[in-house]
C-alpha cells in the first residue's frame, strides 16, 4: 500500500518535471520578447534589441536557459526560491505569487465544494426520479450549462446580477408579479422532485408555492433586504425543522435517540444565540475575532454536538453522534450568517461602498474600514459572481456523473436484495445506493479541479481577480517566461496533490482498492 | 372454461417490445434508427444544420460570393445609431417582423454584425471541425495501439498522455495559440486538435483492452492477420460507438475552447473574425450597444448546445444498455399480445 503510494507520487513529479521542460521550450517558441522593439523607430534600435537578448540570455539555447531556471526554482524546496522575475519591472516573481496563490486557491476551493455539495444532491435525485419531468429538465439544463461559455456567462452576469441588483437593494421591493413566478417556480420544482400521485403533487405544490410566497411578503413587509436578519423565532424554527430532515436522511425518525440528539443540538442553538451576540462583542473589543475563531468555534460545535450525541446513550450511539454532528453544520452556520447579516446596514452605508454592495471587480474593496464582519461581507460580495460562474460548468458535471452512478447502483442486485429484505425506501437509499454512487466521483474530483483551475483563467480575467490565472493570461500577452513557467509549475503541482489525495480518499473508502494495491 | 393466465413479468414485456422493434435488422440500421427517434439529437442537428447553411451561403465562402448585401469589414453609415432592424412579429410583441438593413445592428464603425457573426460561425465551424477530426485521428492512433500492444508501449503512451492532463486545457492552448493564432485559424485548429486527443485516447484504449480478448481477433490471429489488419478490419469497426460518440462531444469543446482563446487574445487574432474576438471587443461596449454583445455568444452557444445533443443522441443510438422505456401504451398492447398469445395455446 505504502509502496503504491510512493511509486505513484514518484511517477507524477517526475510527470511534472518533464512536463516543465516541455512547456519552458513551447512557452519559449510562443512568446517574442522583442516584440515590442521590432516595430519601434528609435534610432538606437539595434541597441536596445542586443541589450535585451544580453539581459534575457536569448543568444544562448534554450536548454541552457531551462536549467538554470530549474536551478533557482528547486531552490524552493529548502526555502530559497528563485521563480525568476518580470523583467519589464524587475519584480520577483515569488512575491508576485505570494496573494495570488491564495486568491485563486480561495476561488477554486469554494467553487469546487458549492458544485460538488449541489451538483451530487440534484444528480441523485434526478435519478431517482429517472425519466420523469423533473429528471428531462435537470438533463436539459446541464446540457444547456454544458454549451454556455463562461466569459460570456461572466459578462452577463456582471450586467444583470451585479448592477440591476445593486439597483434593486437602493429600492428593494419585490413586485407581485414577481412573488406570483417564484412562488410558482418553487413550488413545480418541489413537486417535481418530490414525485408521487396526483394528490401528493398537489399537496407540494401548495406548500411549496404558499412557503415562498409567504416569504417574500414577509421580506417585502419588513423592508428585509435594507436590514436582513435570520432573527431568533426563525433561528428556533428553522434548527428544529433542520433537526428532522438530517436526521430522516441520516437514520429515520424512527430512531427515537437519534432524533433527540438532533433536537437538543437544536435547542442549544436557539439558546446560546444571545450569549454568542454577546461572546462576538468581546471578541471583538478583545481583538481575537477573526476566521480562526469562527473556524475553531465550528469545529467545537461539531465536537460538543458529537458528545451530546453520545450521552444520549443506547447500543448504536455512533449514529445519534452522528446526527448530532451533522445537525450541528446547518445550526451553526445560521448563528454565523445572523451576526454577519446584522452588520449589513453599516456595510450598506460604509463609503466605500455607497450602497452597491455585490462587486464586479477585484477581490476586495480598496481602503474599505470596518470590523471583522464588514470585511466578511464584502469578501462575500466578491465573490457571489466569479464562484456562481466558475461553478456552473462543474455543478452540470456532477449531475450527470451522480446520476449516471446512482442509475447504476441503483439497478444492482444487492439494492434488489435490499429491498426484498424488506428495508424502507430510506435505507436502501441512503445507506445502500448513496455511498456506493458516491465513490466514482472520488476520481472525476482531480480531473474537475484542473477544468476549474482552468475555468479560474477565465472568471479572473473578466472579474479583475490579481489571481494566478490573471497572472499567466497578462504575463503571456506581455511576454514573460518566468511568471508563466511559475503559474505551470504550481498548477501541475496542485494536479498531481488533487490526483494524489484522490488516490487515498478512494483507498480509504473502498476496501477492494485496497486489497488490489 | 379456459384456466386464468398469469400477468408475464414487466421485463419480459419489455424485452418484446425491444425484440419486435429491432427484428430482422443489421447493427448499422438500429443504431441509425434508434439515432433517428432521439427527438433532442433531430432537433440538434437541424438547427446545426440550418446554422452551418445560413453562415456559409450568407456572406459566401471559399471565394465564392453569397447572397447577403455586406460584407463582414465593409463600414458603412451608420443607421439608426447603429441598433437592430430585426423586429418581432407583432403577436409577440414587437412592431411588425421585419429583417431590415442590418437585421443584427452595426458597430461602432458601421460594420454589418450580421455578417460579422456570419463570418465568426464559418471559423468557428471550420475550426471545430479541424480540430475534432485532427483529435479523433491522434486519440484512435495512441488508444489503439496502446491497447493492442500493452506492455512497456501502452506504459510509454499512457505516461505520454499524463503530460497533456497535468494542466487545464486552457493553458497549454493558450501558449500554442499565441503563435499558431499568428498563422492563421487553421494551424490554431491544428495546434489544438494536437493536444485535446487525450480523452479519447484513453477511452479507445479501454475498449482495445477488452476486445483483444475476444474470440474474433484470436480467430483473426490464428487466420495469419498482420496487427495492422486486426486492429483496422477487426477492432477499430467495433470500437466505432465510442469513437463517434465522444468525437462529437469533444467537437461542442472544441468550440468553447476556441471562443474562450480568442475572448483571452491568444487564438483567432484580427483581421480574422471569430465569435469570441467579437465579444472581447464588444464587451466594454455593453451598456450602449448590448446587441454587439448578444448575437455572438447566442451563436456559440446554439452550436454547441446543437452538437451536445447530436453527441447524447449518438450515445443513446450506440449504447445498448440505454434502453427507452416504452410507454404506458406499449407495456399495455404488449401485454394484451401475450395473454392473447398465451390464452390461445391453452385452448389448443
Amino acid at each position: 500500500m505504502v509502496v503504491f503510494f510512493v511509486k505513484r507520487l514518484l511517477t507524477s513529479l517526475l510527470v511534472v518535471l518533464i512536463s516543465t521542460l516541455i512547456m519552458y521550450v513551447l512557452v519559449d517558441i510562443s512568446i517574442d520578447p522583442l516584440d515590442d522593439l521590432r516595430t519601434s523607430t528609435a534610432p538606437n534600435k539595434a541597441q536596445q534589441i542586443a541589450n535585451r537578448i544580453a539581459e534575457l540570455r536569448l543568444d544562448e539555447s534554450v536548454m541552457t536557459r531551462y536549467l538554470s531556471w530549474l536551478k533557482g526554482a528547486s531552490g524552493c524546496l529548502y526555502g530559497n526560491c528563485d521563480l525568476g522575475e518580470n523583467w519589464r519591472t524587475n519584480q520577483p516573481v515569488s512575491s508576485l505569487l505570494s496573494g495570488a496563490v491564495m486568491t485563486t486557491i480561495q476561488l477554486v476551493a469554494l467553487a469546487t465544494v458549492l458544485a460538488i455539495v449541489l451538483g451530487v444532491m440534484v444528480g441523485v435525485v434526478s435519478a431517482l426520479r429517472q425519466y420523469s419531468g423533473f429528471d428531462y429538465s435537470i438533463t436539459f439544463m446541464s446540457f444547456l450549462l454544458y454549451s454556455l461559455p463562461v466569459f460570456w456567462v461572466a459578462v452577463l452576469a456582471k450586467v444583470f446580477l451585479a448592477i440591476d441588483f445593486n439597483n434593486f437593494l437602493a429600492d428593494p421591493v419585490i413586485t407581485t408579479p414577481t412573488v406570483v413566478i417564484a412562488a410558482a417556480f418553487v413550488g413545480l420544482a418541489i413537486s417535481a422532485a418530490a414525485a408521487g400521485p396526483p394528490v401528493s403533487r398537489l399537496r407540494n405544490f401548495a406548500i411549496g408555492a404558499g412557503l415562498t410566497a409567504a416569504l417574500l411578503i414577509y421580506f417585502n413587509l419588513t423592508d428585509w433586504f435594507s436590514k436582513p436578519s435570520i432573527g431568533i423565532v426563525l433561528i428556533a424554527v428553522s434548527s428544529v425543522g433542520w433537526a428532522f430532515v438530517v436526521t430522516t436522511l441520516s437514520t429515520g425518525l424512527r430512531n427515537r435517540r437519534a432524533l433527540y440528539s438532533a433536537l437538543s443540538v437544536a435547542a442549544l442553538g436557539a439558546a446560546l444565540w444571545l450569549p454568542m451576540l454577546f461572546f462576538w462583542k468581546y471578541a471583538r473589543s478583545a481583538g481575537f475575532l477573526g476566521w480562526s475563531l469562527v473556524f475553531g468555534l465550528f469545529i467545537l460545535s461539531l465536537v460538543v454536538s458529537a458528545g451530546i450525541g453520545l450521552a444520549w446513550g443506547g447500543p448504536d450511539r455512533t449514529r445519534s453522534a452522528r446526527t448530532a454532528a451533522l445537525t450541528a453544520i446547518p445550526v451553526s452556520m445560521m448563528l454565523f450568517v445572523d451576526r454577519v447579516m446584522q452588520s449589513w446596514g453599516s456595510f450598506n452605508d460604509n463609503l466605500s461602498i455607497k450602497g452597491r454592495p455585490i462587486a464586479t471587480l477585484g477581490r476586495s474593496t480598496p481602503n474599505l474600514e470596518g470590523d471583522f464582519w464588514i470585511q466578511t461581507l464584502d469578501a462575500f460580495g466578491h465573490l457571489v459572481l466569479p464562484t456562481s460562474t466558475l461553478i456552473l460548468i462543474s455543478f452540470a458535471a456532477y449531475t450527470r456523473y451522480s446520476r449516471a452512478s446512482m442509475l447504476e447502483v441503483m439497478n444492482a442486485d444487492y439494492i434488489r436484495t435490499a429491498r426484498s429484505k424488506g428495508l424502507t425506501e430510506r435505507t436502501v437509499v441512503m445507506r445502500h445506493a448513496f455511498r456506493n454512487a458516491l465513490l466514482p466521483l472520488a476520481s472525476i474530483v482531480p480531473i474537475d479541479i484542473i477544468t476549474l483551475l482552468g475555468g479560474a483563467v477565465i472568471t479572473e480575467t473578466v472579474f479583475g481577480w490579481y489571481g494566478m490565472g490573471r497572472l499567466f493570461v497578462q504575463s503571456l500577452g506581455d511576454q514573460q517566461q518566468d511568471p508563466v513557467m511559475a503559474y505551470i509549475v504550481i498548477v501541475g503541482i496542485l494536479a498531481v496533490v488533487a490526483n494524489f489525495v484522490a488516490d487515498l480518499i478512494y483507498a480509504v473508502l473502498d476496501p477492494r482498492i485496497r486489497v488490489a494495491a | 372454461m379456459s384456466t386464468p393466465v398469469e400477468p408475464p413479468p414487466e421485463e419480459t414485456l419489455e424485452n418484446a417490445i425491444e425484440l419486435k422493434d429491432v427484428e430482422g435488422l443489421s447493427q448499422g440500421q438500429i443504431v441509425r434508427r434508434r439515432f433517428l427517434r432521439h427527438r433532442g439529437a433531430m432537433a440538434g442537428l437541424v438547427t446545426l444544420a440550418l446554422i452551418a447553411l445560413i453562415a456559409y451561403t450568407s456572406i459566401g465562402a471559399l471565394g465564392l460570393p453569397g447572397w447577403w448585401k455586406w460584407t463582414h469589414t465593409d463600414p458603412g453609415a451608420i443607421v439608426n445609431s447603429g441598433s437592430p432592424s430585426l423586429s418581432l412579429p407583432s403577436w409577440l410583441g414587437g412592431s411588425g417582423f421585419a429583417i431590415g438593413d442590418h437585421p443584427f445592428g452595426q458597430d461602432e464603425v458601421g460594420r454589418d454584425i450580421f455578417a460579422r457573426t456570419m463570418k465568426g460561425t464559418q471559423t468557428s465551424l471550420n475550426v471545430m471541425m479541424v480540430i475534432s477530426l485532427l483529435a479523433a485521428l491522434i486519440g484512435m492512433t495512441i488508444g489503439a495501439v496502446s491497447g493492442y500492444f500493452r506492455g512497456w508501449i501502452d506504459e510509454f503512451l499512457m505516461r505520454f498522455t499524463d503530460l497533456f492532463i497535468t494542466f487545464p486545457v486552457i493553458v497549454i492552448g493558450a501558449v500554442l495559440g499565441n503563435f499558431a493564432g499568428n498563422a492563421g485559424a487553421f494551424w490554431l485548429a491544428v495546434a489544438l486538435g494536437a493536444i485535446t486527443w487525450t480523452t479519447l485516447a484513453r477511452l479507445v484504449r479501454g475498449e482495445f483492452l477488452s476486445l483483444r480478448e475476444r474470440e474474433f481477433v484470436d480467430a483473426a490471429k490464428v487466420a495469419g492477420a498482420s496487427s495492422f489488419r486486426i486492429m483496422r478490419k477487426h477492432m477499430i469497426p467495433n470500437a466505432m460507438g465510442v469513437i463517434i460518440v465522444n468525437t462529437t462531444l469533444l467537437a461542442s469543446t472544441a468550440v468553447l475552447l476556441e471562443t474562450a482563446l480568442s475572448y483571452l487574445g491568444f487564438g483567432i487574432k484580427s483581421p480574422d473574425v471569430s465569435l469570441g474576438t467579437m465579444i472581447s471587443q464588444y464587451q466594454s461596449a455593453f451598456a450602449t450597444r448590448p446587441w454587439l454583445f448578444w448575437w455572438p455568444g447566442l451563436f456559440i452557444v446554439m452550436i454547441a448546445l446543437s452538437v451536445n445533443f447530436i453527441g447524447d443522441g449518438l450515445r443513446d443510438a450506440f449504447d445498448p444498455r440505454q434502453k427507452r422505456v416504452p410507454s404506458q401504451r406499449a407495456m399495455d398492447k404488449a401485454l394484451h399480445a401475450s395473454l392473447a398469445e398465451a390464452e390461445q395455446k391453452a385452448k389448443s
